[in-house]
């Protein structure tokens, strides 16, 4: 049977996310308890979380998440991170042996700073410098997998149902401001860890659900800019999508919201002269990152979370706020387990991000 | 000398018991194959001079008439085939090179029909287009590398010329002259009602034309004819032909007797003088030439319309593209070896060339490859036949599609091959004042649109089915696609799986 990465698996889901505007800790047992109602939108083989705001004591250094599959895989990996980057601390993360969760790889977290010096030979800036190392790793180095590399944020992820991965890891240990889970409902995979979800770069994390038509349109279009799709799935190439067009075009949120899930032709034309101008410009330029078939995403970073749907809202996604916090998930009953209160809730419409930021300086 | 004696290709089946000799088909062949007896009071028929264009069996009011093969062979020869062996007593004859009509007839391999499309199960719902919207609209031309904000950090939108384009599909080039002024017209109204683009072709562009400048593209070939001030600033898009599929390597040619009243004006030659264009253009003999005319025509236009640069696919063509994508052109038009014309020699016709699905899947690989592939539109042509063909091309990468021999069809062409002759008795690639009048422009340019309405709901209904709403998001993408009876070269060229992969 194939690994992913060599062949296409698509994937049901459900997902979850919680902010709290305030950048308030909110700790990591709410979320995964917030995926037992969704229990059947899963099937056990990946479950996973992104959290923000948990390493507050090493918040500028980078945290490289890995999975090695051998101890000798990971005194290489080692080395050639040591080759790039002063590295702080580096230890085993924290897990507990629980029966539903079996076959786990070596999983190691890296605080870490790039060398100076070398940024600068390669005439990068710093978070480019960090891309690049991760995706050599990810591309190059067999046995290893960096799923997790953005600052004071980290992605846990493994082959099992999400409630169990929350426990497995000790999520309840962690405190963070944003928390995305997903649960992964793959029509086929040999259960690999690195094929879980969240898929994350830098901070960026995505958790998705859906199956999206243009994948290939879109990987061979992202692919011309130094990204390498290499676990050919939808929630790895949204997650590039999403990098190139905030971090590389510096394009806005919203502007990006309107790039993957433009406005239909129709929708711009009604639209004030300016507006129209404005969406116009951005289909043009950026048609073939144009995301069509099913997808509900929440795609988080330092200081915010946005949950947008596909322009024909092909999959389910509610939102719903209790003061300072604001909630989002596949499921209104995975909203209550979190706040059994929860008010103000919402179904936005197909292409309309969501977008929550935590208050400046609150993170 | 005498010459060898060549039995007819085809035979004209007549049935006495329905013919009432009303002498329309004797009217109707400008080929004069019909003639009436009046002594003996029948019709007759002289099939050395029949093209089997089946315009007599068309108009026929009793439907006495059909046209077939003829079962008069010479000895069968696995290896001298028949053609073969009448090619050889034709040029013995004349001493001259064969000339044909229209796309490659042989039966070389059709990528098109080797490729199956995906569809939606279960895990992402199919999309129903009469339900739900379902785009088709495109922009042709180059993209910017890096967006501009200005002082107030506002997106600024302007970009280099893009072509717009209601569905991925063009009328490709087709001169005037070697096709006829009802034709031109129809196509130029069907353009513009649908919201794509004609192409002039190399034969400039008539006066009467130009209102339907928006939906041009003019062409600027090796012969310069017709190329003014005016006709540049016309057009919606200029394009340089470099080659065509029929006959890459060789320039067109018009014979004199084509050059008649309007054509001979619009293409600025004397009346009776044979169009004949250089294989080159004299002034590119490498790919730094290229890039000077493509400025010199962006200055004429002041960089308002994008330039096309139409080549034909040959071997190196990946190569040849990446270069030309990076010689300042906005739209690479690709034609491959099926891609029809009004005359071209036989032998390069039937020889010279690739295919298209070939060419294509290289090229559009090639550009990803090197990082261009977003400085210029793909349009592919030679041979697009249906919507399936436009999807299938679509998903390789292209952009957009030129046809040409659907085109001609839909206004009444029979495919007899035999354009060159200029006695075409649809009206359509002729100048002769009572041929072309058969061709009626309001008739033509409805037909036209109703085969592109057509078009426009299967490539939405199979759009839909694949779950896919914009052509956008079909572009390049191959993983809809799968290959049946492909080899490992094939399907490693075309960049995609094979069927149950």
């Amino acid at each position: 049977m194939k690994l992913e990465g060599e062949v296409r698996i698509p994937s049901g889901c459900a997902i979850a996310a919680v902010i709290s505007r305030e950048g308030k800790g909110i700790t990591g047992d709410v979320i995964y308890n917030a995926m037992k109602p969704m229990h059947d939108r899963s099937n056990g083989l990946g479950g996973g979380f992104a959290a923000y705001g948990i390493y507050p004591e090493y918040r500028d250094l980078y945290a490289f998440h890995i999975f090695f599959d051998h101890r000798s895989t990971r005194k290489e990996c080692e080395a050639y991170l040591k080759e790039r980057f002063e590295i702080v601390k580096g230890e085993l993360i924290p897990t507990r042996k629980i029966p539903e969760i079996t076959n786990e790889p070596i999983i190691w977290r890296y605080f870490c700073a790039p060398l100076g010096s070398m940024v600068a030979s390669e005439q990068v800036d710093e978070s480019e410098f960090v891309a690049r190392t991760v995706m050599k790793i990810n591309t190059e180095m067999k046995g290893a997998y960096v799923f997790s590399s953005g600052k004071n944020m980290g992605c846990f992820k493994a082959v099992g149902y999400p409630e169990d991965v929350g426990v497995f890891y000790k999520l309840e240990e962690y405190e963070g401001y944003s928390w995305t889970a997903h649960g992964r409902y793959p029509t086929n995979t040999p259960g690999w860890w690195g094929g879980a979800h969240p898929f994350s770069l830098l901070d960026s994390s995505i958790v998705h659900n859906g199956e999206i038509s243009s994948y290939d349109a879109n990987r061979r279009f992202i692919e011309m800019f130094g990204y390498k799709c290499t676990l050919q799935t939808d929630t790895e190439v949204i997650t590039y999508i999403l990098d190139y067009l905030l971090r590389r075009q510096g394009l806005t949120m919203e502007e990006a919201a309107s790039v993957i899930a433009a406005p239909f032709w129709s929708t711009i034309n009604a639209k004030p002269e300016k507006e129209k101008e404005r969406l116009t410009f951005l289909r043009q330029v950026f048609p073939s990152l144009l995301i069509t078939g099913p997808f509900s995403i929440v795609y988080g970073w330092n200081g915010g979370l946005m949950a947008l749907n596909d322009r024909l809202k092909l999959r389910s996604m509610i939102t719903a706020e209790k003061d300072d916090k604001v909630f989002i998930a596949s499921e209104e009953a995975a909203v209550r387990v979190m706040e059994p209160d929860a008010e103000n809730f919402y179904a936005p419409a197909g292409g309309e991000p969501v977008i929550v930021r935590v208050k400046e300086g609150k993170f | 000398m005498k010459d060898h004696f060549i039995y007819p290709e085809f035979e004209v089946v007549r049935n006495d018991n329905r013919c009432i000799q009303c002498r329309v088909c004797e009217r109707q062949c400008a080929n004069e194959v019909h003639s009436f007896d009046p002594e003996r009071g029948i019709m007759l028929s002289d099939e050395t001079k029949c093209v089997n264009c089946q315009r007599c069996v068309s108009l026929c009011p009793t439907r006495a008439l059909k046209i077939v093969k003829s079962d008069c062979r010479l000895r069968e020869n696995a290896n001298w085939a028949d053609d073969t062996i009448k090619e050889i007593y034709k040029q013995a004859n004349s001493g001259g090179v064969l000339l044909s009509s229209m796309g490659n007839p042989k039966p070389l391999p059709v990528y098109w029909d080797k490729i199956l499309i995906n569809a939606s199960q279960v895990t992402n719902p199919p999309i129903d287009p009469l339900r739900e919207p379902m785009e088709t609209k495109v922009f042709l031309g180059k993209k910017p590398e890096k967006i501009k904000r200005n002082e107030d950090g506002e997106l600024v939108t302007e970009t280099t010329p893009q072509l717009e384009l209601s569905m991925p599909v063009m009328f490709s080039a087709m001169s005037y002259g070697s096709i006829s002024y009802n034709a031109h017209a129809s196509l130029a109204r069907a353009a513009t009602e649908l919201g794509i683009c004609y192409n002039t072709g190399e034969g400039g562009l008539h006066e009467d034309f130009y209102i339907y400048g928006p939906n041009t593209v003019v062409q600027v070939a090796s012969g310069r004819f017709g190329v003014h001030k005016d006709y540049l600033e016309a057009a919606a898009a200029v394009e340089i032909k470099m080659g065509q599929g029929a006959k890459p390597g060789i320039g067109g040619h018009l014979p004199g007797a084509k050059i008649v009243g309007d054509v001979s004006k619009t293409r600025m030659i004397p009346e009776g003088s044979d169009a004949i264009s250089p294989a080159p253009h004299h002034d590119i003999y490498s790919i730094e030439d290229l890039r000077q005319l493509v400025y010199s025509l962006k200055e004429a236009t002041e960089y308002k319309k994008p330039v096309i640069v139409k080549v034909a696919a040959v071997h190196n063509i990946a190569a040849i593209a990446s270069g030309i994508a990076r010689s300042g052109a906005d739209i690479i038009a690709i034609d491959g070896f099926r891609g029809g014309t009004g005359a071209a020699p036989t032998r390069i016709r039937d020889n010279v060339g690739i295919p298209i699905e070939l060419a294509l899947a290289s090229v559009d690989q090639r550009l990803r490859d090197e990082g261009i592939r977003n400085n210029v539109s793909l349009v592919v042509g030679g041979s697009v036949r249906s919507a399936a063909d436009v999807v299938k091309a679509v998903a390789l990468g292209a952009d957009a599609v030129y046809v040409a021999t659907a085109a001609l069809l839909a206004m009444g062409c029979h495919l007899c091959r035999t354009c060159q002759s200029g006695k075409c008795n649809w009206g359509i690639a002729t100048q002769r004042p009572e041929l072309v009048k058969r061709l009626n422009p309001d008739m033509g340019s409805r037909r036209l649109v109703n085969l592109m309405d057509a078009w426009r709901h299967e490539i939405k209904e199979l759009m839909g089915g694949m779950g896919i709403n914009s052509i956008e998001s079909l572009r390049g993408n191959r993983l809809m696609l799968r290959g049946v009876g492909l080899t490992d070269k094939e399907l490693e060229i075309l960049g995609i799986s094979h069927a149950g992969e």
